[in-house]
């Protein structure tokens, strides 16, 4: 067995799954909307964009100055452990531990609004 | 009277139900009422209004959401009674948040005038109980990212009593809806 089909079946056996990620996404419907803000800011559009840049959202001073752009590295730093990323964030969320979940979580985000 | 100067569950309870006629179970007033200590025992003042205010703006919200659910002419009874009911504890839950804020120093928010809810994905008592389950369990996945938050470990508790709650009305309402009630052993 070549190691390209090994590293294959790895990255495979590792691919984030979408689907999973929806139902993780229920851990995040007390506060999130895709196409609305509620107590957090809306999730479409996400990425690519600077954190805290929703018009007519209240962000907190501390996301507004992050410099934080939203993409599959920066958000799964954030959703590791959102207030020590962010310290003074008013997602006053512990966040998703686990690394595998994030990594669906992020899936989902990137094509719920396609 | 300071709502968090009472000193015992039975003595928060008649004061509680004085005021708002609300029936409010005794552990979670019990757990934010009668401690004068609280202020000075928070760790980090700041951040622990912080993430009570979060959670107060949700509590606001769910409160706002059961009201379209009772007003939309969709639910029948026990179904109705449910959600006036259920939404009578967020409005208890959204009090003793508030109170508590102001106890710390900090600035309650308020309700907001406008809320926005998908009403024009409502249709039917189904719908409505979906998105009531939806958000239920979000505030129960909200509560959880907060226990290990606070400085203050009775605030902690506060919100584990205001979690078991929500789980509930998770459960009731999953039922209501011909799913199983508590689909895991564990909540995430
Ligand atoms: C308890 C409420 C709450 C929960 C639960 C919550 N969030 Fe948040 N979220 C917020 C708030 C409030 C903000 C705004 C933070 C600020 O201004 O500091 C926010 C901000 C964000 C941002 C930054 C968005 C932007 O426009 O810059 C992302 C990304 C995010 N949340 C993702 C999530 C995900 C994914 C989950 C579920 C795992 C989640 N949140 C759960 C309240 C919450």
């Amino acid at each position: 067995m070549s190691i390209l089909a090994v590293a294959f079946a790895a990255s495979a056996a590792t691919a984030a799954d979408p689907e999973k990620g929806k139902e993780i996404y229920g851990r995040c419907l007390a506060c999130h909307a895709l196409e609305y803000d509620r107590v957090g800011p809306r999730h479409c559009g996400l990425f690519g964009r600077r954190a805290g840049s929703v018009k007519g959202f209240a962000y907190s001073e501390a996301m507004r100055r992050s410099k934080i752009v939203w993409n599959e590295e920066t958000l799964d730093r954030f959703l590791a452990n959102p207030p020590k990323a962010v310290p003074g964030t008013a997602m006053t969320y512990a966040g998703v531990p686990d690394a595998t979940e994030r990594a669906d979580l992020i899936a989902y985000l990137k094509q719920a609004c396609k | 009277m300071s709502f968090l100067k009472i000193a015992t569950p039975a003595q928060a309870r008649r004061f509680f139900l004085a005021r708002s006629g609300l029936v409010l179970s005794g552990a979670a007033v019990a757990l934010l009422a009668g401690r004068d200590a609280l202020a000075a025992k928070s760790g980090d003042k700041t951040s622990d209004t912080k993430i009570l205010n979060t959670a107060l703006a949700a509590e606001l919200e769910a409160i706002a959401a059961y009201q379209v659910g009772a007003e939309s002419g969709l639910l029948q009874k026990p179904v109705l009674d449910l959600a006036v009911t259920f939404q009578g504890h967020h409005k208890a839950h959204a009090d003793v948040l508030a109170k508590t804020i102001q106890k710390l120093g900090g600035k309650a928010v308020a309700a907001k005038s406008k809320y926005t809810f998908p009403v024009e994905k409502l249709k039917s008592q189904a719908d409505v109980l979906r998105f009531a389950a939806g958000l239920e369990q979000g505030a129960v996945s909200a509560y959880l990212g907060a226990v290990p938050l606070f400085g203050n470990r009775d605030l902690s508790k506060a919100a584990a009593s205001i979690l078991g709650d929500e789980a509930m009305h998770w459960a009731v309402l999953r039922q209501a809806l011909g799913e199983a009630p508590v689909p895991s052993a564990f909540v995430s």
